[in-house]
């Protein structure tokens, strides 16, 4: 076995672990924080199946963004809609047989890898002309971004220009996921995809990425807009009615 | 009044987002709280040798009791939809009154000592350590923020800086910065029962001094009643509605309507005070005991309703956080709760609106009202901050917005709304919300009017408004001392009810 494929499985290994660690701890950490009061923007749903409709619409359409700025809104909608049928579209390098459903998005998915670059491309410029963005960006809003395109653009290059050998690439995975490492394909533009990837899942849960599942818990959305009709109080609220 | 000279912004035809002017507004800060103001509170009056220590072990402490803050610090992608949502911003083109970058003042800091990315890489990721500079770029602009949730609205994640500037001030205040306002407001409610001050017997005299009033007035003795035991309804309405003009025109108007419909009713010594500045300072603590004024004086008297007058922060602590806090309202399965709502008439919400209870009123045919009355105002409605993006009215979704105008519409016969972008939830603070309402920031209170000031300059000049009407008294105090500075006329600020003490029929 190669060094190089040591490296990129030891790579994928490790990348995997904490990411879903790393999810797992903030998650938990976010779920036992407790919000002691009642917040939800308002207007709001006022029960828990409109909180439902309502954290749906935001996730999947991006209402509040929507409201707020067109520009941003296409350019991350593009982003991030395109990221998600790519990311569906790449499960045929897991699963054998390959899901039905994720043949029939795979024409879909090798397009939107545009869509996702053109997003995200538009994001960049943003940061660089908007000047009240430019203000508030940081290095590593910046580099989040390069990075992401590199990914995009590396994956475009396989898919459109200098294929790859993806069935070599699968036998890697799939051996990756039955601990029988395999050979990785050493192909230049292959192993740059990787591991960016790779790093990107290493920094997902101590980025601002974690606004993934940070909206979830975001207490102005997710409160149903309820409480003259139902007390709500946290553990550490509520030690204070028993001092009266 | 200390404070420095500036100019007025000019109104122009549509709010228009500024270029960044960097430092801007570095200089408006408002006066720190003196040590008797902290003594009173418990809080120190003076930064300490320790104070970075203390200031940091106080976030470590808010961040696990509060998931608000924990998730906003975490989320924010620095997307920039909010960066042109702030009407301090608008007003006043400094870039740190973003929202966005009034967060990252502390999220700077926490990104610095509580993430692995700033402990490791503060550089790339923007960590700041807490130095002095950052702590009095905390005390400038977290008081330049009135905490309207304007930007929350806007924001894909739901932030809402709010929650930062509270957590921001109560930080300040606990390592020895507190300011000098809110505090000895907050001093002055729990001593005397008030926000103003004002105390029993001056307070008895004022209701007398009215009564005599309405009297002479419209020929009806129209009682102010205080203090009495077993009425049904006690009235918990802002101090400034007891001498403050226009204020003063609305707490008629409440008495109008319970005379009107019949309903007896108390204000309360105790809790001559509906405003609630523990809010701004975001200490549930100090929130909660204020908040128990109204729960003690509601068992002392006995009363099966509770009504609340017209206060924006007042109606987003009682609609939102006074079952939590106190217990008043419904479902609560605690002996410390059930005490007080089994004495509460299920048959009307509790706490309820003054415009919940006049409204339905009107529409039921239990009081009478003659709009052409009103026929010299051409009126238009202000939504306060608070009622439109942090409570409700009615049953539905959205009757904060819906309730008021209608009420408005039932008692004048000309209403026109200013443009939609302004009002309902995008409504614009007054520019003197969330512990703001002090001379000491008067530059800051005038520059952060400015995106209100243009839309009702819209529909001064498209309907020749003359009347705005609204439901709060910071706005109420706010606006009669700024809208002058832009031209307008300060008496054409006022309450809802003001509107209906005029168009109200009294036997």
């Amino acid at each position: 076995m190669s060094t190089v494929t040591i490296i990129y499985a030891g790579l994928f290994y490790v990348a995997t672990l904490l990411l879903v660690a790393g999810l797992a701890y903030k998650i938990f950490d976010y779920s036992r924080t407790p919000a002691p009061l009642k917040i939800p923007t308002t207007p709001a749903p006022t029960t828990q199946t409109g909180v439902v409709y309502r954290m749906a619409k935001e996730v999947v359409l991006f209402e509040s963004l929507f409201k707020s700025n067109k520009w941003i809104w296409v350019f991350g909608w593009m982003f991030h809609f395109g990221l998600l049928l790519v990311l569906l579209r790449h499960l045929r390098y897991f699963t054998e047989p390959v899901w039905f459903w994720v043949n029939i998005i795979q024409p879909f998915g090798k397009y939107a890898s545009l869509m996702m670059v053109i997003g995200l491309a538009g994001l960049l410029a943003r940061r660089f002309l908007v000047d009240r963005v430019r203000y508030i960006s940081t290095p590593s809003d910046y580099l989040m971004l390069v990075l992401l395109i590199v990914i995009g653009l590396s994956g475009i290059m396989m898919t459109f220009v200098v294929h790859t050998d993806i069935v070599a690439l699968k036998t890697f995975f799939m051996g990756l996921m039955y601990f029988d490492v395999q050979p990785v394909p050493l192909d230049p533009i292959l192993l740059v995809h990787l591991a960016l990837v790779a790093l990107l899942m290493l920094i997902f849960p101590i980025s601002k990425l974690l606004h993934a599942p940070g909206v979830f818990f975001s207490p102005t959305r997710n409160q149903a807009d309820n409480p003259r009709e139902h007390r709500h109080v946290a553990a550490w609220a509520a030690k204070l009615d028993q001092k009266n | 009044m200390a404070a420095a000279e500036f100019d007025i912004p000019e109104i122009k035809d549509y709010i228009e987002v500024p270029k960044l002017r960097e430092g801007a507004m570095a200089h408006a800060k408002t006066f720190i709280a003196p040590q008797a103001v902290q003594d009173f509170m418990g809080y120190p009056h003076e930064l300490a040798d320790n104070w970075k220590e203390s200031a940091l072990e106080k976030m470590g402490d808010l961040l696990g009791k509060y998931r608000s803050l924990k998730v906003f610090l975490d989320a924010c992608v620095h997307c920039g939809a909010c960066t042109d949502k702030c009407h301090y911003y608008l007003g006043t083109s400094d870039p740190k009154n973003m929202p966005v970058a009034r967060q990252d003042l502390m999220r700077q800091v926490y990104r610095r000592y509580f993430t692995t990315a700033g402990k490791l890489f503060p550089k790339l990721v923007g960590a700041k350590d807490l130095t002095k500079d950052v702590l009095d770029d905390w005390y400038n602009y977290y008081h330049q923020c009135s905490e309207c949730r304007r930007c929350s609205v806007f924001c894909p994640y739901g932030i809402d800086t709010a929650e930062i500037t509270m957590a921001g001030r109560e930080i300040l205040n606990h390592i020895g910065m507190g300011q000098k306002y809110s505090n000895e407001i907050l001093g002055k409610v729990q001593k005397i029962g008030n926000n103003l001050g004002l105390p029993g017997p001056a307070l008895l005299d004022t209701l007398e001094g009215l009564e005599e009033d309405i009297e002479a007035d419209t020929g009806v003795a129209v009682k102010m009643p205080i203090d009495v035991k077993g009425a049904e309804v006690l009235l918990v309405t802002p101090s400034a509605d007891f001498f403050s003009e226009p204020h003063v025109e609305s707490l008629i108007g409440y008495a109008k309507v319970f005379h009107a419909a019949g309903i007896s009713w108390t204000l309360s010594t105790h809790a001559s005070e509906a405003g609630n500045f523990g809010l701004f300072n975001g200490n549930y603590e100090t929130m909660r005991k204020v908040a128990m004024r109204i729960r003690d004086a509601a068992l002392e008297l006995g009363v099966k309703r509770i009504v609340v007058g017209e206060c924006g922060h007042a109606w987003r602590v009682a609609y939102s956080f006074w079952n939590t806090l106190t217990g008043i309202g419904y479902g609560a399965d605690d002996p410390f709760s059930i005490e007080l709502q089994k004495q509460l008439d299920p048959n009307y919400p509790q706490p309820q609106h003054i415009c919940e209870l006049t409204n339905d009123l009107i529409k039921s045919g239990q009081i009478k009202v003659d709009p052409s009355l009103n026929d010299d105002l051409i009126v238009t409605y202000h939504d306060s901050c608070n009622v439109a993006r942090a409570s409700r009215m009615g049953t539905e979704p959205g009757g904060q917005f819906t309730i008021p105008r209608e009420l408005i519409k039932s008692v004048v016969n000309n209403f026109h709304n200013m443009a939609d972008d302004t009002i309902y939830e995008s409504t614009f603070c007054c520019g003197g919300g969330g512990g703001l309402l002090t001379d000491d920031l008067m530059e800051v209170r005038v520059k952060g009017a400015l995106p209100r000031a243009t839309a009702l300059n819209n529909v001064v000049k498209e309907h020749q408004v003359n009347f705005m009407a609204t439901i709060c008294a910071i706005c109420k105090a706010q606006f009669t001392k700024v809208l002058p500075k832009y031209g307008f006329d300060m008496s054409m600020v006022g309450g809802v009810h003001q509107l209906v003490s005029k168009a109200i029929k009294l036997d």
